[in-house]
């Protein structure tokens, strides 16, 4: 079992589980012990959950000897983005504030994938309550990109792509609240998708902005990644917010786009010109108009559409996610769970003093411009507007939608920075999720794939949207035009032994 | 930055007041700096016409729906406690809040 072959997939590891051809527990021993190996240097677990993974895989294995059904994701490896609550394993999403927090509950996400036979690994790093585009805020430690150790593998799930680029796990879950699952996928080279707002349960994800995040998979190929949003979605009674809508047949629109010849006849793929804007990578230009004609190839038809407040989105989104945190991260007080600051001579000083020690520099400078904005005699000018411009915003993609089945853009406007290059300046870093806000705001699905590498051997990744539970159409696209290129097996060099 | 700043130390002071943060002087320095370089990316949003667009607080609608009205299992006291930085018996334990004959109030006298 070597976890970086190209049968290390979903697709190839379940058959093999359920037939009995490969025990659980020889494919989990396998990524611990490349985790062992690896991840020294990368840094991308958090907390390496052995036991517990042994023990899932075990459960596996049992199931298939006796006859019983092991579940769709048998004996598959994950690894968790911290910022999931699993029961009894210490969830602290790379803050101070909640370190030592040991959940009581587990996320509605993380208890499918463990029905549904999947096993954890153990958590992932992220930027601290994922707010960051680079994992350098994570309070403990930065997480480096597999394909050169000097450049960020974006944020915030950056553990979570760095981990799968780097065969540390099979999957991965991530949120995505602005770009935080499809621009580290972009950067690191793998598959990421934030479904339809509502299409997977927020229950047990620790909330950054209630009304922008979005849980969702990454794996290395499309049809994994498929096969991931299936089981993590669905109604769930725990979270009102979630939608009643059965859930699509993913893996098998991605499989009906893989299909050679025109496999895309009839569809049309919309390219919207806001997305090509000034500041943008010459070479992710380039990649992303090259996988445009290669989707014309496969039979699908280019439609020029405009999206034209796409130029607000950055300032809609800072508006609208700085005041949705301000308000959930009112909770942290070092009252009921994590961190408190020690000896308080007052309520009032324990408050101000464990929110103070206990917050990174970036909750922080959100909580403080969310304040802010909703304050009195400046909602109005703020917050209110940035719903209006929200909406225009939702307004621009249901007009593209009523010409187009999908969109297909860059996912960020350029590959991987290095760590400190953009930390200087809060501003810098918001822009570099210029192409990902936009669908958070309007709540449409949107997946990250590999489309190319730079000059530098950094990893280029194309962006595929759709209207609203327009998942599948996501899928299909993304098969077609992986079956149609090689970039999905490109693989990062070891590192093992490097610091 | 030009000198018209759209935020003052005293301000940000104030926001850090209201937001339960006790931040160092350093802190508010930097965060008036971008506060303000922030305040006035997003000033933006002014030239946009907004007359007649509706706010949009969630992308998908829906309403609150209620449940029915019924008593439910909930978490045991013990888990729901298991986290408390500090407790006695079945409270979270935070420095005394009303004035006592015990004294002074520090979290040291609970």
């Amino acid at each position: 079992m070597d976890p970086r072959a190209a049968t290390s997939t979903i697709a190839s590891i379940v058959p093999a589980v359920r037939a009995g051809k490969i025990r659980a527990r020889e494919v989990a021993d396998a990524y611990l012990e490349r985790i062992a190996r690896e991840d020294a240097a990368l840094g991308c677990y958090v907390r390496v959950d052995a036991e517990g993974a042994r023990r899932s895989a075990d459960a596996v294995d049992a199931a298939v000897k006796a006859g019983r059904d092991p579940g769709p994701l048998a004996g598959v490896p994950l690894g968790i983005k911290d910022i999931f609550c699993t029961k009894g394993v210490e969830t602290a999403c790379a803050s101070k504030i909640l370190r030592g927090f040991v959940p009581p509950y587990e996320s509605t996400v993380t208890a499918r994938l463990a029905a549904a036979g999947a096993v954890s690994l153990g958590k992932l790093n992220m930027d601290e309550f994922a707010m960051g585009s680079s994992n350098e805020n994570s309070a403990v430690g930065t997480v480096k990109n597999p394909w050169s150790l000097a450049h960020v593998p974006g944020g915030s799930s950056g553990g979570s792509a760095a981990a799968v680029a780097a065969s540390l796990c099979v999957g991965a879950t991530g949120t995505d609240t602005g770009g935080s699952i499809r621009q580290p996928a972009s950067l690191c080279g793998v598959v990421g998708i934030k479904p339809t707002y509502g299409r997977v349960s927020r229950y047990g994800v620790i909330a950054f902005a209630s009304s922008l995040d979005h849980p969702g998979p990454f794996a290395r190929t499309v049809e994994d990644t498929a096969t991931l949003l299936e089981v993590m979605a669905g109604a769930d009674p725990l979270d009102a917010t979630s939608v009643p809508q059965p859930v699509g047949a993913y893996a098998k629109a991605a499989r009906a786009g893989r299909q050679s010849g025109s496999s895309l006849n009839g569809v049309r793929v919309g390219v919207p010109a806001e997305y090509f804007a000034a500041g943008m990578d010459p070479e992710v230009e380039a990649a992303v108009r090259g996988a445009h004609e290669e989707l014309a190839r496969a039979g699908a038809t280019l439609v020029p559409v405009s999206l034209p407040h796409t130029r607000y989105a950055i300032a809609t989104y800072y508006l609208v996610c700085t005041a949705e945190a301000s308000s959930n991260l009112s909770r942290y007080d070092g009252v009921k769970y994590g961190a408190r600051a020690a000896d308080p001579k007052s309520l009032e000083e324990l408050y101000a003093r464990t929110r103070g020690e206990g917050f990174g520099r970036e909750p922080k400078r959100r909580i403080m411009l969310g304040t802010y904005v909703l304050r009195a005699g400046y909602y109005e000018a703020y917050y209110g507007k940035a719903l209006r411009a929200r909406r225009k915003i939702a307004d621009d993609f249901a007009a593209a939608f009523a010409k187009c089945d999908v969109l297909v853009t860059a996912t960020s406007p350029v590959p991987a920075f290095k760590f400190g290059e953009r930390m200087g300046d809060p501003l810098q870093m918001y822009l570099a999720d210029v192409l990902t806000v936009a669908p958070n705001l309007a709540g449409i699905p949107a997946l990250a794939q590999p489309c190319g590498f730079s000059t530098m051997g950094l990893p280029i990744g194309l962006q595929v949207m759709g209207p609203p539970l327009g998942e599948e159409a996501c899928f299909r696209v993304a098969g077609a035009y992986e079956s149609r290129t090689s970039w999905h097996e490109k693989r990062p060099p070891d590192v093992g032994g490097l610091k | 930055m030009s000198g018209a700043s759209r935020i003052k130390p005293e301000e940000v002071r104030e926001i850090a007041t209201l937001s339960r943060l006790r931040l160092s002087d350093e802190e508010v320095k930097a965060l008036t700096q971008d506060l303000d370089s922030i305040l006035g990316y997003v000033a933006e949003l002014s030239a946009l016409d907004m007359t007649g667009v509706e706010p949009m607080t969630h992308a998908v609608p829906f309403d609150c729906p209620l449940r029915a009205d019924e008593v439910r299992p909930s978490l045991p006291l013990e888990e729901a406690l298991a986290n408390a930085p500090r407790r006695e018996a079945s409270f979270f334990q935070v420095p005394r809040i009303v004035p006592g004959p015990a004294g002074g109030g520090g979290e040291e006298d609970l």
